[in-house]
């Protein structure tokens, strides 16, 4: 009888959840209320790809319009967990999250990053630094302003290695090196699977058998700037939210 | 005489080849089944981490609060005392296999939750102390710690869930069965004392 209740309660759980809609994101920068203007958005992608690029750190901004009675602290989870922000090497990754029909923030923190920017800072960041400006309706530097802070706050916790290689303009650039890697695969595949692992800085999902962690999209970045694609990082409910 | 012996080699390889394919399988099984089980373990050690990580905070939280004038006494008391007897429970993993000592767990950090909420809902009475930074940092960071509970506790169902469905399951669950993996103990919601504080600003 109590596992029929659970069994129905995992059910209506399910059912419960499929009511919001959690976005795969293709950008750095997502604004779903188009409150921010497009250079803002190009401005805000340029600080979090060059943010990428020097820290390997991924800090992704999406402001939504409302959630409803949904808890914000479970859709910021959500929402990092399946777009897997931040590497999976050092699970760095930050999703800043505004709803601003309800007004609140949230910034989540990969499990990585816990210590850099400790619950505390980020809730100090939100009170002091972007609700001020968010309460006069000042969106666009409030926005810029928490990016800043958390930028300052996590830069020097870890170092890219192995940036990535970012597709300018329309040249083949970026099919290259898929190619190579598809061609080498399967020159070594015979001898040694793991082959295509070693002296690799990256981690290539999807060859020789060893998918399932969304890999690190190596080279393939939607267009210039600011293009997003999740490193199989890892989220553990630590950060912090706020309203106004 | 010739044509015996090729039937009793190729009965004896087909017997063998049984052997070594069920051989193969169980070991695969039992790897499969430790490793689920390991799952588990480490994500209980995450979910224990988080309710320390609450424990620990609480004496500067007290502390803190305790600093303004007439605040009331009984809801520290119950903090503390709440506190108290969760910190006096031995908790190790064993704790998963014992469906009493789970409850129990569940109940003491259940109460501290509830003797929480009810601090943090007694402190918008005190504007001063809303307006303290150290106090506002110490609520930030029982929230996230609260927060992290609830995640920590969703992820180990979920392993647990997995876990306890493949034992559950023939045949692996003959071989659960011979080399004793049990069903583990998941959390079950109770109603209003599990929920998080919130507590706008």
């Amino acid at each position: 009888m109590k596992k029929l209740l659970f069994i129905l309660l995992v059910l209506f759980s399910f059912a419960l959840k499929a009511e919001v809609e959690l976005p795969t994101l293709k950008y750095l920068a997502t604004d779903l209320t188009n409150t921010l203007s497009a250079d803002d958005i190009l401005r805000l992608n340029r600080i979090l790809s060059a943010f990428e690029d020097s820290t390997s750190n991924q800090l992704v901004f999406l402001m939504i319009s409302t959630l409803g009675d949904y808890p914000i602290e479970e859709y910021a989870n959500q929402v990092a967990q399946k777009n897997k922000i931040g590497t999976k090497k050092n699970d760095n990754g930050i999703l800043f999250l505004v709803v601003k029909d309800d007004h609140k923030i949230r910034i989540e923190v990969g499990y990585g990053l816990e210590g850099a920017l400790p619950d505390a800072t980020s809730n100090s960041i939100i009170r002091n630094e972007i609700l001020p400006l968010f309460k006069e309706d000042n969106y666009s530097a409030g926005v810029l302003a928490g990016v800043g802070a958390i930028v300052k706050a996590t830069v020097g916790e870890y170092k890219n290695d192995a940036p990535k290689i970012r597709k300018r303009g329309k040249s083949i650039g970026g099919w290259i090196i898929p190619f190579l890697i598809i061609i080498f695969s399967f020159l070594f595949r015979g001898r040694r699977s793991r082959g295509i692992y070693l002296g690799s800085g990256m981690a290539l999902g999807g060859f020789g058998g060893s998918s399932g962690f969304g890999g690190f999209g190596g080279g393939s970045s939607g267009g210039g700037f600011g293009g997003f694609s999740g490193g199989g990082g890892s989220f553990g409910g630590g950060g912090a939210s706020g309203s106004w | 005489m010739k044509k015996s012996v090729i039937i009793g080699l190729s009965i004896g390889g087909a017997l063998l080849l049984g052997v070594i394919l069920i051989v193969m399988w169980s070991v695969r099984s039992y790897n499969n089944l430790v490793t689920l089980s390991e799952d588990v373990n480490k994500s209980w050690s995450l979910v224990e981490n988080q309710y320390q990580r609450r424990m620990d905070l609480i004496p500067n939280l007290v502390n803190t609060v305790k600093g303004y004038a007439n605040f009331e006494k009984q809801v520290l008391t119950d903090v503390t005392n709440a506190r108290a007897s969760a910190s006096s429970m031995q908790v190790t993993k064993e704790v998963l296999n014992d469906p009493q000592a789970f409850q129990k767990f569940q109940q003491v950090q259940g109460q501290l939750s509830g003797a929480l909420s009810r601090l943090l809902v007694t402190v918008e009475n005190y504007p001063e102390l809303k307006a303290n930074e150290n106090f506002l940092q110490l609520q930030a960071q029982l929230e996230g710690t609260e927060n992290r509970i609830s995640v920590e506790r969703k992820k180990f169902n979920e392993s647990v869930q997995t876990y306890n469905t493949t034992i559950k399951k023939f045949p692996t669950a003959v071989f659960a069965g011979i080399f004793n993996f049990k069903d583990k103990q998941y959390f079950q919601a109770v109603t209003g004392a599990e929920n998080a504080p919130k507590v706008e600003f």
